[in-house]
């Protein structure tokens, strides 16, 4: 079996400016951050965006790096509302497919069934079918005869998705309540590439979890990255919380050019290591600030 | 424990007790409240005449429990990850109450964006799962704030269905299509209507007719009397001060006028 480690820079290099690419996780919650900070730092542009978003799409936003956008919201759980996100269709920066969050699963399922479409009852009636002229429905062959939306298949080129442990070959594990949909996103990919907490081996696995806990499958990896607090600022529970307060600097920073251009100079303009570290700093501020109120 | 400060219950707590009044005999279901009152709604319900409602905790676990808001369940009964939670969706077991940046005449609600979709004036949550949950499962929802801005005549975009889009897409969006309530912090209002336009259905007290026609940007149905909202009994008012929000994180939602 081949072993698939690679760092986050060589995945960026594997990505191409123009690709769909679909990110893993959930709103706020275990994005694969250090993934998609490498893929700021690369010139890979002009991407279509599949994500159930959060500051994932924010931050590509920011920078320009989207050209479509595939999504049902783009939230920071504890902050309703993904500044940069708001910024960025307020000036019409990105076309957008908006789709309801379950026309979103089957758009997933259907890709990595290798099926063209799924049916679903959801955005009949609802001005997703207005906003999206190319959706279709579908005419039930049986006695019913129901007409239901048929969402299009949403495969990808490459998925990004953050979990807690996996084996150098791509098997890997979530340990949190929910797994998401990163088995589907890599699933309805051409290439995945798994950024984990931490590498163990494969005899290792279940020392923590049972086997229904191995979400990921290797069949389905093209690279694993060892990325420890690699979601930050986003949760990874139960290896981290979301980091509340970098996220609060984070929004605050992100509704004002000015700071967001201080904000990504002290935190963007390295690499992982420079920016675990601006994090780690970030915090020592804090706590001294704290100390002498 | 039976003085006036005790038994005289606020604005607050008339709205606690109006949404949990939207999961009476809704049977074994998902309660699935969105804000504050909602929450603390759908757990008095379950504690008095809903006992059967299943509750998460906001993530992947349905929860055995009633803890306090903001408080961590002890006891986990299930496991509802995304995937099962919009699955549950589609089986019409669970009943939600959102809330609305706006909502019609006719139930069609915007959580989307204000303005044009295409260049928002200002962008908001997205349709989240307001389609989903509108064509298969009892949709209700809260607005603690009524004003001409969240009851408009017009949404700018249609996240969850009303009555009339429902009806005019045909049998299989309107199959499953039902909302039973709109609560607001004035009153109750419903589609009890022949045309399933929006109806007056009662008034929290201290509010009047007039205010609520002036806070609503349309034509409301108010018929000729309109009762007022049910009074929260005193094991309910000892429950929710007691029991399920002791810190009054209601009263910042809603506050004491």
């Amino acid at each position: 079996m081949s072993n698939k480690t690679m760092t986050a820079e060589e995945v960026a290099g594997l990505l191409e400016s123009g690709m769909t690419i679909g990110i893993g996780g959930w709103g706020s919650r275990r994005k694969p951050m250090a993934l998609v900070r490498a893929l700021l730092r690369s010139d890979v542009t002009d991407l279509t965006v599949v994500s159930y978003g959060g500051p994932d799409i924010g931050l590509l936003a920011a920078a320009g790096k989207i050209r479509r956008l595939v999504a049902a919201f783009a939230t920071l759980d504890s902050i309703p509302l993904e500044p940069h996100f708001q910024a960025a269709r307020q000036r019409g920066a990105f076309e957008m497919m908006e789709l309801d969050e379950a026309m979103f699963m089957w758009g997933l399922t259907a890709a990595a069934h290798r099926l063209p479409f799924m049916p679903i009852r959801a955005g009949l009636a609802s001005d997703v079918m207005i906003i999206n002229p190319s959706l279709r429905t579908i005419t039930s062959p049986y006695e019913d005869g129901e007409e239901l939306v048929a969402v299009p298949a949403l495969r990808l080129d490459a998925a990004l998705v953050h979990l807690n442990r996996a084996d150098v070959h791509g098997n890997a594990q979530y340990l949190g309540p929910d797994p998401y949909f990163d088995d589907l996103f890599c699933e309805a990919a051409d290439a995945a590439y798994v950024s984990c907490e931490r590498i163990v081996d494969t005899t290792d696995l279940l020392k923590d979890s049972g086997p229904q806990s191995l979400l990921v499958k290797r069949a389905f990896v093209n690279g694993i990255v060892e990325s420890p607090n690699g979601a930050h600022f986003t949760s990874c529970v139960p290896d981290h919380d979301r980091d509340e307060a970098f996220q609060r600097a984070y929004a605050q920073a992100a509704r004002d050019p000015e700071a967001w251009r201080a904000f990504s100079e002290r935190f963007l303009s390295g690499d992982e290591d420079a920016y675990q570290a601006a994090v780690a700093a970030f915090h020592k501020e804090k706590a001294e600030e704290e100390a002498a109120a | 424990m039976s003085d006036v400060a005790t038994t005289t219950a606020t604005r607050a707590e008339y709205c606690v007790v109006a949404c949990a009044e939207a999961w009476r005999d809704a049977g074994e279901v998902l309660a699935s409240p969105m804000g504050t009152v909602p929450t603390i709604g759908a757990r008095l319900a379950k504690l008095t005449f809903s006992p059967d409602l299943l509750l998460t905790d906001g993530e992947a676990l349905l929860v055995g429990d009633v803890p306090a808001v903001g408080t961590k369940a002890e006891v986990v009964e299930g496991w509802l990850p995304y995937r099962q939670h919009l699955a549950m969706v589609a089986t019409g077991r669970r009943h939600v109450m959102m809330g609305a940046s706006q909502l019609d005449r006719h139930g069609n609600q915007n959580i989307s964006c204000i303005g044009d979709w295409a260049r928002p004036e200002r962008q908001l949550l997205g349709v989240r799962g307001a389609p989903v949950n509108t064509l298969n499962n009892p949709t209700s929802y809260w607005v603690p704030r009524h004003s001409t801005r969240v009851f408009v005549e017009r949404v700018d975009m249609v996240s969850g269905v009303g009555y009339d889009r429902a009806a005019a897409a045909g049998p299989s969006a309107s199959r499953y299509h039902r909302i039973p309530n709109v609560i607001s912090d004035l009153g109750v209002f419903d589609f009890e209507t022949p045309d399933r336009t929006m109806r007056l259905r009662s008034l929290h007290p201290g509010v009047t007719v007039e205010q609520v026609v002036e806070a609503t940007g349309f034509a409301l149905t108010i018929p000729d009397d309109v009762p007022g909202t049910r009074e929260p009994t005193p094991e309910e008012l000892r429950l929710i001060r007691e029991v399920i929000d002791p810190n009054g994180l209601r009263d910042r939602e809603v506050p004491t006028a």
